[in-house]
């Protein structure tokens, strides 16, 4: 580590410090985003989830080396932590914390991205589940129960290994297309409650066509729930693109992600703890202030709260 | 009483899923590029036995057809052979499945039994310094991938204290089949690592999940009225709260068992322990169709039976369910 990391370093934990400073100031002049705060944790992982993001943006200036550069494949096996290695080197000899900052990037990319696609179709189709009924719904809603009753982990195992060298967008495509079953539900049933509600009848009445309805009038209104597993959906497809990566399917080396650099430590786990640790440590972090900040928005957005 | 008509829709309901993920399963595996035939005798394939065995299992006929025959088959409950292992498959799945059910159930056990202390513990002194410890070990433990969990303790209680085995499920030299008190107890000893792997993650889930159900029903009008009226708070606590409070924690007893068959699958990889989730991995990359398709049979069968054993239970536990007419008594299951 030179000078120069140790600095950017320092200045994104004061930026995440700040950040997180200011949204809580902000966020105290109004009783929903109070409700947020309130949770501790909640707050603590904000900051934390700001750090790790702006560490990904700035991954070259954070990392002090490239994070697939074997450094010295001779004497740099295995270094365990030193003040130039912080975290240690791993059995290629790479900078453990380089990898982790550039982990950052595939890892946070993949969970944003896979929950972005799950979140999004989940909703459309519960959207369109509970708005249209009948016969549309029925259709829906049993693949859905198949989706659910899919074994997930075998599925995804199997898709991935259609593909040799899997594609970076195609893995997050297909980790996104088997996680929207758990929001289409949750989406249908509020959709089901809130089309009977006066102001939805009430535009029908005035002539909006069935997609202003869908989009101006209903989604609104169950966006709570819809934000909240969100924020879960992120935690969780972080968790299953490490699984796949873990069973080495998923990102493939020498691509950094917080996934395969356990699966790579592994094989060393007794004499180079530090190689299986520190990614590990990184992915528990991201996933416990996903639920505590999911714990936050659930609060903040309730509506029962609100008329209390 | 609409109940076993109900029940019946249920049970059709079921079948007909289990049906449609066989189905998804069985094209997308055959989809899979690479031949069975390469990962049973090696990557470099007598072109000559490869031939005989896809001919010999007629993989070179239609899909469909080769459906159909499959279809054929499960409904005379032959579920096929083997490619890589060179039996039928049942024989695989008998070996393996005890293994995994021995797994599942001390996780199972270890899961419920802390998680429900826990949660209620913590919601007996809710928003004291021991719900608030707790409370953040819980959400840490919660947010542990299970895999890391699993290496983290095969290298502190393995490893560096030597407290337990590394893997496997019993002492290959002095037991190798179980058919002692002593190997019943070096069985269990294996067993603790992988099964407190799955268990903690579990326990702190439910814990979660109870401590929040319990102070739901804190807030209703007869526990306040039960207090009222001088009953003693622990039969406040076990009789009001908890007999009510254990109504959706039903509905979570259903939904571990898709969790445990997930993380089965990569505990079982690490502590090569031989149950059902490893040998699906492993046929998966043999392209062992036949195993495949098994293996998804049974893990979709858990994890429907699971949720329709928690709908009766429900509906059993809570009468309000049962005066409903079915589909409404569904709905608010799901």
């Amino acid at each position: 580590m030179t000078l120069g990391t140790w600095l950017a370093l320092f200045v994104a934990l004061v930026l995440a410090n700040e950040i997180a400073r200011v949204l809580r100031q902000r966020a105290l002049k109004r009783e929903r985003w109070r409700r947020f705060f309130r949770h501790r944790t909640a707050g603590g992982g904000l900051a934390i989830l700001t750090f790790l993001v702006i560490i990904a943006v700035a991954a070259p200036l954070v990392a002090p080396y490239p994070p697939s550069d074997q450094l010295d494949i001779v004497r740099l096996k295995n270094h365990p932590p030193s003040w130039t290695f912080i975290l240690g080197t791993d059995v290629f000899s790479r900078d453990v914390w380089s990898r982790v900052v550039y982990g950052a990037r595939v890892s946070l990319g993949i969970g944003a991205l896979g929950a972005l696609v799950a979140v999004s179709l989940g909703t459309l189709v519960g959207a369109v589940a509970g708005y249209y009924r009948r016969w549309v719904d029925a259709v829906l809603m049993r693949g859905v129960d198949v989706g659910l009753a899919l074994p997930r982990i075998f599925i995804l195992l199997m898709a991935v290994a259609l593909w040799d060298g899997l594609p970076f967008w195609i893995l997050v495509l297909v980790i996104g297309l088997t996680s929207w079953f758990g929001t289409s539900r949750l989406v249908r049933a509020e959709v089901l409650s809130i089309r009977e509600r006066d102001f939805v009848v009430a535009a029908r009445a005035l002539g909006a066509g069935t997609s202003r309805i869908i989009f101006r009038h209903v989604l609104p209104n169950v966006a709570a729930p819809i934000i909240v597993s969100a924020a879960l959906g992120v935690g969780n497809v972080l968790l299953l693109e490490a699984s796949l990566s873990f069973l080495g399917i998923g990102v493939a080396p020498p691509r950094p992600s917080w996934g395969n650099m356990i699966a790579d430590g592994a094989s060393s786990l007794y004499s180079a703890p530090w190689t299986t640790l520190f990614p590990g440590l990184a992915i528990s972090l991201v996933v416990m202030s996903l639920n505590a900040v999911a714990d936050g928005l659930r609060d903040a957005l309730d509506p029962h709260e609100e008329a209390a | 009483m609409t109940g076993w008509g109900w029940l019946v829709r249920r049970l059709i309901a079921s079948v007909a899923i289990i049906f449609a993920v066989v189905t998804f399963v069985f094209i997308l595996i055959h989809l899979a590029p690479g031949k069975p035939c390469s990962g049973q005798i090696g990557e470099a394939a007598d072109p000559v036995a490869c031939g005989q065995l896809i001919r010999e299992f007629g993989l070179d006929k239609p899909l469909a057809e080769q459906y159909g025959r499959y279809l054929v088959a499960l409904a005379h409950g032959n579920l096929g052979y083997s490619f890589s292992h060179h039996r039928p498959v049942r024989d695989d799945l008998a070996e393996t499945i005890p293994f995994t059910l021995q797994l599942a159930g001390a996780a199972l056990l270890l899961d419920f039994l802390l998680g429900l202390g826990l949660g209620i513990y913590q919601a007996v002194r809710v928003n004291r310094m021991p719900d608030i410890v707790l409370g953040n070990v819980t959400l840490f433990i919660y947010s542990l991938p299970t895999f890391w969990l699993a290496l983290l303790l095969l290298l502190i209680f393995g490893e560096k204290l030597g407290l337990f085995p590394v893997g496997g499920p019993n002492n290959l030299i002095l037991c190798p089949v179980v058919d002692s008190f002593y190997c019943v107890a070096d069985r269990v000893w294996h067993l603790i690592l992988p099964a407190a792997t799955l268990g903690l993650v579990g326990a702190a889930g439910t814990a979660r999940f109870q401590r929040a159900a319990m102070l739901e029903v804190a807030s209703q009008d007869y526990v306040r009225t039960a207090r009222a009226k001088g009953v003693p708070e622990r039969r406040v606590v076990l009789r009001h709260q908890l007999r009510n409070a254990l109504l959706s924690f039903i509905t979570r007893f259903g939904l571990a068992f898709p969790f445990l068959l997930t993380g089965a699958v990569l505990v079982e990889t690490i502590f090569a322990w031989p149950g059902m989730g490893r040998l699906a991995v492993e046929a998966i990359f043999a392209r062992d169709y036949p195993v495949v398709t098994a293996t998804a049979l049974i893990a979709s069968t858990v994890v429907v039976t699971g949720n329709l054993l928690a709908d009766i239970l429900l509906g059993i536990a809570d009468p309000r369910l049962r005066v409903q007419d079915g589909a409404d008594a569904e709905m608010v299951t799901t």
